[in-house]
């Protein structure tokens, strides 16, 4: 573990993409606390203002300081996209390690189905059953959770197919032992790594196809201040306040990037061949 | 490329299609307790819910309901909107062609960018170009279609009002605004792609660099130029046509949002509004055809990689 953190660190995509992530989550979690204001605090007086020494990023067209919105929108985006990320990897690499543990007919058919499902884009299945949920917060992770199962079973397999024609797991077959222990005792541990680095990057693509639903008005409802929902509202007042767009956008390109740096940064690190 | 590959193939690309009207299917009508009282609210009486459901077909059992959904829709019956009253079909198909144009035009885009600048890369490999590529991508990836669109409708329709910010313009009547209505959509969707594909493109060319046929072509002193274009490049290039053709799923889902925010009325802007409206027959046919695209295109490319690869006999 330390060795990876050390190999990691030395390259500069994993380093800088750690310090975000870690800044990301850390802001995450003391989001609230840290917000110099609060973040649904409005006033009549002080709308639309500038950057100032008092409010850094300026306020937005309810008077609400935007610094405290975006901090406190850190929790909202983030973590809802690593639940959702979470969630739907974790089924995905359920269902593409039995598929490759159980092989043949049945694996022929699992991923037959999944490639089929992936002919739809994760937005479309996404819009999909959020038309169906109803719109809110909650529903959205589902969605994507639902969304990403499909390519995650897909590389878990094939990671899981090399582990399955290793020596242990033929032992433990030859030991006599059954098919969910072997699955969840054998195969998913060394399945892990791989799994670990495709979710680092697909947290990057959960925040912005989050961020995405909540532009489209489907996912978070105000007055939250999730990111793609401030970004959504400040278009109606482009010409009044620029700026009120540009810091939800930044918030979200710094915490994609991060993830994928990191994402990057840890497929080296885990894998010192290439 | 063998018969049984073509037939093999063909056979995926109808299981695919079955799968997608499944969930369209599945998650449309029947995962809604109830598609009737979802359609007309709560206020709807009793009597006007039955009356639905029995229009609806909702009373057979689930089974009956696919079949025959499924065999209206293969003959191109795919309803009636809920919302306008309108037929489906024609609507979407309408629409779609103002999406094709839109796709197919950032697909371009994207190529004429995106090749060169991966070989590049790959050919400057560490140096100044390839650094600032890196970059790029890393960016690019990283800014979802409706960050970029929203930051170019402000930067350049907005700030420098060098492009108009929303709207669409048919080609016919009108080219040159029609044009300048499509430059800001068609940058939205290929920027993501062109970060993509160019660092897939670097990375296939840096592989083909390194393979035994290119070095023996430089030990027998053949030029740099001839060697990159003859031997790299050929062999490189082959794998691209796969990663574009998987790329046509983020261009249609990119294509979704990008049609929302510049009021294209392309399919995208359909199915938004479908779905934000819960109109069932518009959002299941826009599912199906946005994945019977995407299908047909994943086919394309297969068959295309078929035929150019001459060293796999597909069996």
């Amino acid at each position: 573990m330390a060795d990876v953190l050390r190999r990691l660190l030395r390259s500069p995509q994993g380093a800088i993409g750690l310090t975000l992530v870690v800044l990301v989550l850390a802001v995450a979690i003391l989001g609230p606390s840290l917000a110099p204001y609060e973040p649904s605090a409005m006033s009549v007086l002080r709308r639309y203002r500038p950057p100032s020494a008092e409010y850094w990023l300026g306020t937005d067209q309810l008077g609400r300081d935007i610094l405290s919105r975006i901090l406190a929108g850190a929790r909202a985006t983030v973590l809802l996209a690593l639940l959702a990320t979470v969630i739907g990897s974790l089924c995905g690499a359920m269902i593409g390690t039995a598929s490759a543990f159980l092989g043949g007919r049945v694996d022929e058919a699992v991923m037959r189905t999944v490639d089929a499902i992936m002919a739809m884009p994760s937005l479309l299945l996404s819009l999909l059953i959020v038309s169906v949920l109803g719109r809110g917060s909650e529903n959205a992770v589902l969605a994507i959770a639902i969304a990403f199962t499909p390519g995650m079973a897909r590389i878990t397999r094939s990671v899981a197919l090399a582990v399955r024609r290793q020596d242990y797991v033929n032992a433990a077959i030859a030991r006599g032992e059954g098919a969910f222990y072997i699955v969840a005792r054998e195969m998913l541990p060394n399945v892990v790594a791989p799994i670990v680095v495709e979710m680092s990057i697909r947290v990057a693509f959960a925040v912005m196809l989050f961020a995405t639903l909540s532009f489209l008005g489907l996912g978070a409802q105000p007055p939250a201040s999730e990111w793609g929902l401030m970004v959504s509202e400040a278009r109606r007042f482009m010409h009044l306040a620029p700026g009120m767009i540009v810091w939800p956008c930044a918030a979200i390109a710094i915490v994609s990037i991060g993830f994928n740096l990191l994402g990057d940064g840890l497929r080296d690190a885990l894998n010192p061949r290439t | 490329m063998s018969g049984r590959y073509l037939l093999r193939r063909c056979g995926l690309f109808l299981y695919t299609l079955l799968v997608v009207s499944l969930i369209v299917f599945g998650i449309t009508q029947v995962l809604p307790a109830d598609a009737a009282t979802m359609l007309m609210g709560e206020a709807a009486t009793p009597d006007q819910l039955a009356a639905l459901r029995l229009r609806l077909g909702l009373d057979a059992p689930v089974w009956l309901q696919y079949a025959r959904w499924l065999g209206a829709v293969v003959t191109g019956d795919f309803g009636i909107s809920m919302r306008t009253g309108q037929r489906v079909l024609p609507v979407l198909l309408d629409s779609l062609s103002r999406s094709l144009l839109l796709a197919v035009l950032s697909i371009g885009v994207m190529l004429v960018v995106a090749v060169p600048l991966g070989i590049l890369a790959a050919v400057r490999r560490g140096g100044v170009a390839d650094t600032a590529l890196g970059l790029f991508s890393y960016l690019g990836v990283s800014l979802p279609e409706f960050v970029t669109a929203t930051l170019a409708i402000l930067f350049f329709a907005d700030y420098l009002g060098w492009l108009p910010a929303t709207g669409y313009v048919p080609l016919a009547e009108d080219p040159w605004r029609a044009v300048q209505h499509l430059v800001l959509p068609v940058a939205t969707v290929s920027l993501i792609l062109v970060a993509h594909v160019s660092r897939m493109v670097r990375s296939e060319v840096v592989d083909a660099l390194h393979t035994d046929y290119v070095r023996a072509a430089r030990l027998k002193g053949m030029p740099e130029r001839i060697v990159l274009r003859r031997h790299a490049l050929r062999n490189a290039l082959l794998p691209t046509i796969t990663i574009v053709a998987l790329d046509v799923g983020y261009v249609l889902g990119g294509i979704i949002v990008v049609e929302e925010i510049f009021a294209i009325p392309g399919i995208g802007r359909q199915i938004i509004v479908a779905v934000q409206n819960r109109d069932l027959p518009m959002i299941q046919a826009g599912a199906l055809v946005m994945a019977t695209t995407y299908s047909v295109m994943n086919f394309l490319a297969d068959l295309t990689y078929a035929a150019l690869d001459k060293r796999i006999q597909y069996g």
